[in-house]
């Protein structure tokens, strides 16, 4: 039901034009479709109103392939992520995800505010390998990729005690001193000041310099992955049930396996993500404060995805 | 098979012993004039001379090649050293009260790549001594030595101390003579009453054995009482009641007379005679440079001479109104006299003189004179007392280092008239004396090629230095100065005045010594150089903007230098340059010596400083760049061929040119030494100690522990508008595959500080011109050289691009112009594809040609957290096997580490810990050579040498005939760390293994190693998987077909395309 298509239209409109002008040529009448195409940083986006359509149109060149699928035949478990396109052909598919479609017209119909399903939200953190940590750490992801925001933070030299067989001893520590306002880490609610910062892409910092922990992340902050202590210990995720691996990870409701040291290169199934930008809670998802630790934070694309307008090329 | 591919490197026994034979680190000499000299010493029967350092360093100088060094354990200041004559002991007395003995021993056996080395003579402390303090005397003053007296039978020390005390030392067993101590009370005793008047004599100052009757020692206090002891009937022979402050004092060879030197400027002249008790008087009292109030005389020597008059040396002395800041040291013969001025502190003096007793003369042949910054020998025989110019020791920073390049293997013609071009500019001052200081064999095989070192500085001279061995000798000087006008040139012609003007001048002063700091123009100084060794081209590019290319001419020759400029910018809307103006060429033609010679005056515009330089002397190109871009420039036809800018819109910084805001911090640094060197020079002459002042040190580290601010980092990825993204950090020129994998051409490559890299096809009439027909013949009728952008390479972390090196298709680097036509190394592989090595300050990456595709990568400060700071490509030979070797790359890292990497695999293979990571200008200043070897500053007047190859190293093997039989002692057992003489080093410690195993065995593979057990190596993972292998955005602008239809990734790179970021 793929049908990638190379459109070379010289004529501008609006997206139910073009809607319908794609109906035409393909003899599509009747069939609810959904349009998506992939930009430039390889995402795969939808076209639903007049505003993405004219982002579509003004970014291709020299043609704009427009992918079209059968609404509900795999339509709207679709997350719109980063690197989403690439992730489908690499067949990393979307395994477990749950269709949320139907919450999206619930929540309207409810709170009168509108906000687009899980799935249109651009992952920019993630907590990762929570099975496999202690659970006074924390590691965390921050993707940069495609956003304009900072990654927001500074860190500085300081002490860190540890316990030792010898007893409580003082060992040189970084630590994070300082969150940007709106950068991603302070967005993400993952990072606090006064962390510590134990590793970084799996590398140990300890017996390293303020620089050279600096050099590390500056040379990974394109996908950075921070293990740090959290300074506040409270919001931990306590071991549930006996054994450490499910317990810990926010799989909670679903008893996915994400989190497991292989998986964390494909999304995280969406039900188990909350947008903690918004207060709002999607239905379908118990939100507890435990999830919203450990599942994934979301940030809403600049799509409009509730405006329509036309033009075409 | 897939064993093979996750079989870890390091575990491969085969390897690791070809690794052992192929690489090891060791700091092989320092070459240059020690830092901050504080003590010398002569041997006059071994003939060789000792200088201590405030480091804690003694260094042995005999003839050139014969070196030895010794660091104390403690970093505390050699305040004094003397020689055991003959024996080859010495003794040092440090800040911190202690004498050591130090010994030349006959060094263990080192083993070096699996072979054994012949061990050479090292020096080694063998003993320590403290003065115990006096009992019931709490201040740790009174047993504060000041002087030391070695007698001459060399089994007795006598020290004098600040209580005023004398001590006596058995030797060389350091045991203290307890019933022999004279102390202060036994000699008051016997002074007359009215010159006692209840004080104290004050501190020993001086202590001279008598040179005709042993046993008899001369002690000077410094209230001005002097006292000729008998050491054996332990009483005063006579009394001499000097009434001026004492400095110093010194024997006349007869032992009828001696001289005295005071702190008013003066000297005295005191006969001795028998059976007189006390003299009040000197014979004669004068003061030189009088009547107004002088400068203490420090030192005084008085020399006998056969031709009549005694020679007189003394330094200081100077009117204190006039030119009390004056460093001089007086040389006085009858009438002549002669007042050397020189640009730092006398440290001490001594000369070389007939010391065979039944010689009835002193007959000084030679002064050695050491300063805070270098050493001046005066030839005392010749007449007018002319400089010897010295073969080692040379002051490398008689103007500060800018910049320095290294050539291997010159060949013999160049070499030949170097020697003869520099010849000829010392042909003014020549003496005929050889070098005085001679002792010692230099064992170390001859050299088997010559290698040259290039140092640009700070006043735009380029110094040319023989580096094939241990000595450091300078060769020839090119100045660049006389290109431009400058406001040093008028007083130029009026050198004829100035010796007129010397001779009516009193005190009769001499400009004496090559050092001087302080530049006439900063704009002239030299920051990149380049020079062909085959075709005698030397380009050297400087702070404002020059670029000059020489030649080599034996003849002297008149002519003016062509000059264009080129303009950078190109255009580029919104830039005003506020830096430095640029130099205002001469237009007149010049006088230039025989040697280089200007040829071409290129003139970047706006005239910030050249950051980077390449030569190709087959194809007659010249490339530079500065902040704001690059060009390319035909030398041969005069024209320019490419300007290329590559600022940033948004870098304003770049605009500013390096003596504002960028070069603020060295400038303020600069400042702080010249504070430094200021206080030092008006330093005490015994700082003392006293508890108030270590209370205020005490305090002072408190308050500045409190003061120190908790230091943040930002975590930020770079962004293409960071300031100064455009400044060009490399250039390289190759002959190889850019347009197609079938068709090869010279290419320009140029690489920035945002981790941008520019690669130009070039068109050279007359090379590849079987390529030119090819193309349609549309070309053959162009006389001039022309350059096509062929890619552009944005690398993805947009680090700087620290260095661009083009691989052949074997791996290996491509050959030097004309190398390779004229035969002189092996041709390089063309029928393979080639592949280019671009290491930026993160990663080291090697990519395909023509495509550019990454082929493997070595993620560094990702792994490691540091960064790359100097890239070479060595060729290392195996110890062991005489025709293997290997090509490597050696990478320095912002730690002060060296990384060895295999090439074009980049498979990490030894790292080793070589400079401090504090230690800034040192990592900047790292040059290697293309064998192995390596060069950096360890303070502004030395140059480490170090050696990273196993076979090839440049260290001191030398012998010292001693009286006493030298065998290899088994004092000397232990590891033989090769001791620093700057104290400031770290120890070396060479990680050949262990360090490899952590390394991911290939970044590339596609199926990771996943051990699932480890929170590690899952997060190593992470990082291989992120696919950043691709997503390096490169532009090709030599490929028109759209190959990659239904690519996806492609599209995404048409679409990256689109959005519209520039193309020409």
């Amino acid at each position: 039901n793929h049908k990638p298509r190379r459109s070379s239209q010289n004529s501008f409109g609006g997206f139910k034009e073009f809607y319908q002008i794609l109906q035409t040529i393909h003899h599509i009448h009747g069939d609810d479709v959904l349009l998506e195409y992939a930009d430039v940083h390889g995402d795969l986006l939808p076209i639903n109103n007049d505003e993405n359509f004219h982002k579509a149109v003004s970014l291709a060149n020299p043609v704009l392939r427009i992918i079209i699928t059968k609404k509900g035949e795999r339509g709207e478990s679709t997350a719109y992520c980063t690197n989403s396109l690439q992730r489908r052909r690499k067949g990393l598919g979307l395994p477990g995800l749950r269709p949320a479609g139907s919450s999206t017209t619930l929540s309207k119909n409810k709170s009168g505010i509108m906000i687009g399903p899980p799935q249109d939200f651009r992952q920019i953190s993630s907590i990762i390998d929570v099975d496999i940590l202690p659970e006074t750490h924390r590691r965390v992801r921050l993707h940069k990729n495609g956003s304009n925001k900072p990654l927001g933070f500074y860190i500085r030299d300081g002490v860190s005690v540890r316990v030792t067989p010898q007893g409580v001893e003082k060992v040189p520590g970084v630590f994070i001193s300082r969150l940007v306002r709106s950068g991603i880490a302070e967005s993400t609610g993952l990072l606090a000041v006064n962390d510590e910062i134990l590793e970084v892409n799996g590398i140990d910092v300890a017996g390293k310099s303020l620089d050279q922990v600096t050099a590390m992340m500056v040379a990974n902050s394109h996908n950075l992955i921070v293990t740090v202590k959290p300074v506040n210990q409270r919001n931990n995720i306590a071991p549930r049930g006996s054994k450490n691996s499910m317990g810990h990870s926010g799989s909670v409701g679903s008893g996915g396996s994400i989190g497991s040291a292989l998986s964390h290169d494909s999304p995280s199934p969406a039900s188990q993500s909350n947008p903690i930008t918004a207060s709002l809670k999607l239905p379908g998802s118990s939100s507890t404060i435990k999830q919203l630790e450990t599942s994934l934070t979301l940030e809403k694309k600049k799509l409009n995805l509730d405006k329509s307008f036309f033009f075409l090329k | 098979m897939m064993k093979f591919r996750f079989r870890r490197q390091g575990t491969d026994p085969q390897r690791e012993k070809i690794k052992q034979e192929l690489f090891a680190f060791n700091k092989t000499v320092e070459h240059g004039f020690p830092h901050q000299p504080s003590a010398l010493a002569f041997d006059p029967k071994l003939q060789l001379m000792a200088i201590g350092t405030k480091s804690g360093a003694i260094k042995i100088y005999g003839a050139p090649g014969v070196e030895f060094t010794g660091l104390h354990k403690d970093t505390t200041a050699v305040t004094q050293i003397h020689f055991l004559p003959g024996q080859g002991r010495l003794l040092s007395l440090l800040d911190d009260n202690t004498i050591h003995l130090w010994e030349l021993v006959v060094g263990l056996h080192r083993e070096v790549g699996g072979t054994k080395k012949e061990g050479g003579v090292c020096l080694k402390q063998v003993d320590s001594y403290t003065l115990p303090g006096r009992p019931g005397i709490e201040s740790c003053s009174a047993t504060r030595m000041t002087v030391l007296l070695l007698l001459k039978s060399c089994d007795l020390l006598c020290i004098g101390t600040e209580g005023g005390g004398v001590y006596f030392l058995e030797l060389p067993r350091l045991v203290l003579k307890e019933n022999q101590t004279l102390l202060q009370d036994q000699v008051t005793q016997s002074l007359p009453d009215d010159y006692r008047c209840g004080k104290s004599l004050g501190p020993v100052e001086s202590l001279q054995e008598h040179p005709q009757q042993p046993g008899k020692i001369l002690i000077g206090y410094s209230r001005g009482l002097v006292v000729l002891w008998d050491l054996g009937a332990r009483h005063a022979d006579q009394l001499f009641l000097g009434k001026q402050q004492l400095e110093s004092l010194v024997w006349e060879r007869s032992g009828s007379l001696f001289v005295s030197s005071h702190n008013d400027g003066g000297y005295a002249v005191w006969p001795v005679t028998s059976g007189n008790t006390y003299t009040h008087q000197p014979a004669s009292s004068t003061i030189p440079y009088g009547p107004f109030p002088c400068k203490a005389i420090n030192k005084i020597l008085w020399r006998t001479s056969q031709t009549g008059s005694p020679v007189l040396l003394y330094s200081g002395g100077m009117p204190r109104a006039s030119y009390g800041d004056r460093h001089c040291l007086s040389i006085q013969q009858d009438k002549e006299h002669v007042t050397l001025d020189f640009t730092s502190r006398v440290i001490d003096f001594f000369t070389i003189h007939n010391m065979e007793p039944d010689k009835e003369f002193d007959d000084p042949s030679a002064l050695v004179v050491l300063l805070e910054e270098e050493l001046v020998v005066i030839d005392l025989q010749t007449p007018g007392w002319p400089t010897l110019p010295t073969p080692y020791l040379a002051p490398l920073h008689s103007s500060a280092i800018t910049c320095s390049f290294h050539i291997s293997s010159v060949p013999p013609k160049l070499w030949e008239r170097l020697i003869n071009a520099g010849r000829a500019q010392r042909s003014r001052q020549q003496t005929h004396m050889s070098w005085p200081i001679c002792g010692g064999k230099n064992l170390a095989p001859q050299p088997k090629q010559q290698e040259l070192l290039l140092t640009g500085h700070e006043d735009g001279t380029v110094r040319f230095w023989d580096a094939s061995g241990v000595a450091l000798t300078p060769l020839y000087k090119l100045g660049t100065a006389n290109v431009f006008h400058t406001d040093c040139d008028e007083p130029h012609d009026s050198s004829n005045d100035q010796d007129m003007q010397q001779e009516e001048e009193w005190p009769p002063f001499r400009k004496v010594g090559c050092f001087d700091p302080y530049s006439d123009d900063p704009r002239l100084g030299i920051q990149k150089i380049s020079l062909c060794k085959y075709s005698n081209k030397l380009v050297v590019a400087g702070t404002a903007g020059q670029v000059i290319v020489l030649a080599f001419n034996d003849e002297p020759s008149d002519h003016s230098v062509d000059m264009s400029v080129v303009d950078l910018l190109q255009d580029r809307e919104g830039f005003t340059w506020k830096g430095h103006d640029r130099l205002e060429p001469r237009l007149k033609p010049a006088p230039f010596p025989p040697g280089f010679q200007p040829q071409v005056l290129v003139q970047c515009l706006p005239p910030a400083s050249v950051t980077a330089v390449a030569l190709h002397t087959e194809w007659n190109l010249i490339a530079f760049g500065t902040s704001h871009g690059f060009g390319l420039f035909d030398y041969h036809r005069r024209n320019t061929v490419l300007a290329r800018c590559t600022l940033h819109p948004n870098d304003s910084l770049a605009m500013e040119g390096p003596l504002s805001r960028v070069k603020s911090l060295k400038k303020s640094l600069r400042q702080s030494f010249r504070r430094i060197r200021k206080s030092r020079v008006s330093g005490k002459k015994r700082a003392i100690n006293t508890p108030t002042s270590k209370v205020q040190e005490a305090n002072a580290a408190l308050a500045e522990q409190e003061e120190v601010a908790p230091v943040q980092r930002r975590i930020e990825p770079r962004s293409a508008d960071d300031s100064l993204s455009g400044v060009v950090r490399c250039l390289c020129f190759a002959d190889t595959f850019l347009r197609d994998g079938t068709h090869h051409g010279p290419t320009l490559w140029a690489g920035t500080n945002s981790g941008s890299v520019y690669a130009y096809a070039l068109e050279v009439p007359g090379v590849g011109s079987g390529r030119v027909c090819e193309r349609g013949g549309a070309s053959e009728s162009s006389t001039c050289v022309e350059a096509l952008l062929g890619k552009e390479i944005q690398l993805m972390h947009r680090a700087p691009v620290v260095s661009i090196s083009v691989l052949d298709g074997r791996g290996k680097p491509l050959p030097d112009p004309y190398e390779a036509s004229q035969d002189l190394a092996i041709a390089p592989d063309m029928t393979n594809a080639h592949s280019v090595l671009i290491a930026s300050e993160e990663q080291l990456k090697v990519f395909s040609l023509p495509k550019v595709s990454a082929k493997t990568k070595f993620k560094l400060t990702a792994h490691e957290g540091c960064r790359v700071r100097r890239v070479a490509l060595v060729l290392f030979s195996s110890a062991a096997q005489e025709d293997y070797s290997e090509h490597a790359l050696v990478c320095l890292t912002n730690l002060g580490d060296m990384h060895l990497f295999t090439i074009p695999g980049l498979r990490p293979q030894v790292r080793y810990d070589c400079i401090r990571k504090e230690d800034i200008s040192g990592i900047a200043s790292c040059v290697f050579t293309k064998n192995g070897q390596g060069f950096y500053l360890i303070s502004p007047s030395e140059y480490e040498r170090f050696s990273l190859s196993a076979k090839i190293l440049t260290e001191p093997l030398c012998s010292v005939q001693l009286d006493r039989p030298l065998e290899p002692t088994a004092t000397c057992d232990g590891p033989t760390t090769q001791p620093q003489a700057n104290g400031t080093h770290r120890r070396m410690t060479g990680q050949a293994e262990g360090r490899t195993e952590e390394s991911p065995s290939s970044l590339s593979s596609p199926i990771p190693e996943t051990p699932l057990d480890s929170p590690l190596s899952c997060a190593d993972l992470t990082l291989d998987t992120t696919g950043e292998l691709t997503v390096e955005d490169v532009r090709d602008f030599l490929t028109t077909v759209d190959e990659v239809e239904n690519n996806l990734r492609n599209m995404k790179e048409e679409e990256g395309r689109s959005a519209g970021i520039l193309i020409n």
